[in-house]
């Protein structure tokens, strides 16, 4: 049954393009896996490490900044690609270094004061960043001789992206130090009582954590061929952990139906009405207030409920 | 005159104005654990709402005290409607208090659009006063003046008062300070009116200095994030001295390395957390 279900969604994500009906809705698609491996990426340490990091949108932008400059500079994709990951991967151990000095409420307000950091550089630092201008790019690559640059293809290649994302995370997840790192989140002192060392899971789960949310932020870089201190701001890290919480933490479908609820509600809205940011704050309150648990887990559960009340009906009326 | 001293003058200025933002923000997370992240919000909703109030014709003292009282009241709903339901659930605070700053800015924009207002300085400090040879302009001697009246006023109330004893209490050993018949709840909403009105009184008195535009709440956030955490979070003068330190490094960054102000302001953050990450004047925690 499961595989069925597996399969068919393979199937229905693989032909996206044939039946979505107009490159637009494929270029929606395209956002939604690349703010769904976002989303999974932050979801490693808010979900399975109890950390709620609102400074991801920084390291996001250290990967769309450093792909830009490096492509400008002239080099190929290898090295764009490379070159944006491992500056990504410091920059994560440069906030998983600083931001652990802290756990719960301590945590949140360094990974604030580190997103805000880059949001200044890439802000203020002209020479480097360009300023609110922001960079553009030339093009996206073409592995293999394959061209990207219509939608279809895109969307292709990102799907590829976000299937390799979606299983590192289940095997993550499944593994002993996916257990350890749950474990250090709800005793963190039995798991350091244990020999485990606490400080180095965490450290881990940042970089792997880090290592994503930079993959998505070259995707997107990729995507607009474009990025400005917009992607980096205070907001875009809200988003990733709304998209988080909207769909459940610790689930590993609740980062992607969150994903795909904020893509959406975020092109309709915007389409309809001018004031995304008031929506997107009443989202926050509504499901903070009413489905603590993220829709996906809270679903389930109303569905299971629903269920079970309907269950001895069924029998007295039979 | 001399730009350092110009530079000295809006440094101590502007720290003036973070004390009345960041006291009340550290207040709030030292008591109630909750990082207010709707601070930077009532702080530019204070000076929008005096901005309305003084075109009705209100003079600037009544204005900035009636919009402070106004997001004070503000506050107090927050707390005993959003926040009074998720106690003890400190990211679900941290988002709803997030989302509501998104509101709130973009219900500001929706209400006095997107042009930088400026609220005129009022009429009796205007000009300059000469202090040891130097010309200061007058209305920034008073703010750095009204910082230091609040401190004091503020260290007096949490030192010299029952009140202030049973705030303390309440920050110290919550669930003790329950036992011996405090109500702790009750203070949550008295504190988190308090800090409410101080942030919506400074943007009124900011108001003068930076105007208002949509973003000043997302800026001067981060600016209260800081002093915090340099001066520990429930400690009134670790609020001062973080003001100040954070006033300076971000008038001098600005001036000296123009491209990197921000980094020179979170920098000595970063260290103060590697060596001491309590804060200058925390307390330890267990």
């Amino acid at each position: 049954m499961k595989r069925i279900v597996l399969v068919g969604a393979l199937l229905i994500l693989a032909t996206v393009p044939l039946w979505a009906g107009g490159p637009y809705y494929v270029n929606i698609s395209s956002q939604i896996l690349l703010y769904a491996i976002f989303a999974l990426g932050v979801n490693v340490l808010a979900g399975y490490a109890g950390l709620v990091s609102l400074g991801h949108a920084g390291l996001f932008g250290v990967a769309a900044y450093a792909g830009a400059r490096i492509m400008n500079d002239g080099h190929g994709h290898v090295v764009v690609i490379t070159g944006a990951l491992v500056l990504t991967l410091l920059a994560a151990a440069v906030f998983a270094v600083l931001a652990l000095r802290g756990t719960g409420l301590g945590f949140v307000m360094i990974t604030v004061a580190l997103g805000q950091i880059v949001w200044g550089v890439a802000y203020r630092w002209i020479s480097i960043t360009n300023g609110d201008n922001g960079i553009a790019i030339r093009g996206r690559p073409s592995p293999l001789g394959l061209s990207l640059t219509s939608p279809s293809s895109f969307y292709w290649a990102t799907l590829i992206v976000f299937l390799l994302a979606v299983t590192s995370m289940a095997v993550f997840v499944a593994s002993p130090f996916g257990a350890s790192l749950r474990g250090t989140r709800d005793q963190p002192r039995r798991m350091n009582a244990l020999g485990y060392h606490v400080w180095m899971i965490r450290f881990l789960a940042f970089l792997f954590s880090g290592f994503w949310s930079g993959v998505a932020g070259l995707l997107y870089l990729y995507y607009n061929q474009f990025v400005s201190p917009q992607a980096v701001a205070l907001t875009a890290s809200a988003e990733a952990l709304l998209m988080v919480i909207a769909g459940g933490t610790a689930t590993l479908l609740g980062p992607i139906a969150g994903a795909a609820l904020v893509v959406i509600v975020k092109n309709v809205a915007s389409a309809h009405i001018e004031r995304w940011n008031f929506v997107l704050g009443a989202i926050f309150v509504v499901i903070v207030v009413f489905m603590p648990e993220g829709l996906v887990p809270g679903t389930v559960r109303r569905w299971r409920r629903a269920m079970a009340a309907l269950r001895p009906r069924a029998t007295a009326a039979g | 005159m001399n730009l350092w001293v110009v530079l000295a003058i809006n440094s101590i200025t502007l720290g003036g104005l973070l004390f009345l933002l960041s006291a009340g923000f550290s207040l709030i997370f030292g008591l109630m654990k909750i990082p207010n992240l709707t601070h930077g919000s009532f702080f530019m909703l204070g000076a929008y709402l005096a901005t309305s109030l003084i075109a009705h014709g209100f003079d600037f003292w009544t204005a900035a005290i009636v919009s402070g009282l106004l997001v004070a009241a503000l506050g107090g709903l927050v707390e005993r409607l959003i926040l009074r339901r998720l106690v003890g659930a400190e990211l679900a605070q941290v988002l709803v208090t997030l989302g509501l700053s998104f509101m709130i800015a973009d219900v500001c924009l929706m209400v006095w659009t997107g042009d930088p207002i400026r609220i005129a300085t009022p009429s009796a400090l205007r000009g300059v006063t000469s202090v040891i040879g130097f010309g200061f302009p007058t209305y920034r001697l008073a703010i750095s003046l009204i910082a230091v009246v609040f401190a004091v006023a503020l260290w007096a109330l949490l030192d010299r008062t029952r009140l202030g004893a049973m705030i303390r209490a309440g920050v110290d050993d919550p669930a003790m300070a329950r036992v011996v018949g405090i109500r702790v709840s009750r203070l949550f909403t008295v504190v988190f009116c308090l800090g409410a009105w101080l942030a919506g009184f400074a943007g009124v008195i900011g108001g003068p200095i930076l105007s208002v535009y949509p973003g000043l709440d997302q800026e001067m956030l981060p600016l209260a994030l800081v002093v915090v955490i340099l001066g520990g979070s429930g400690s009134l003068i670790g609020s001062l001295v973080g003001s100040f330190v954070v006033g300076f490094l971000y008038n001098f960054g600005q001036a000296m390395f123009p491209e990197l102000a921000y980094v020179v302001l979170f920098l000595p953050m970063l260290v103060v957390l590697v060596v001491r990450p309590q804060g200058l004047f925390g307390r330890q925690t267990a």
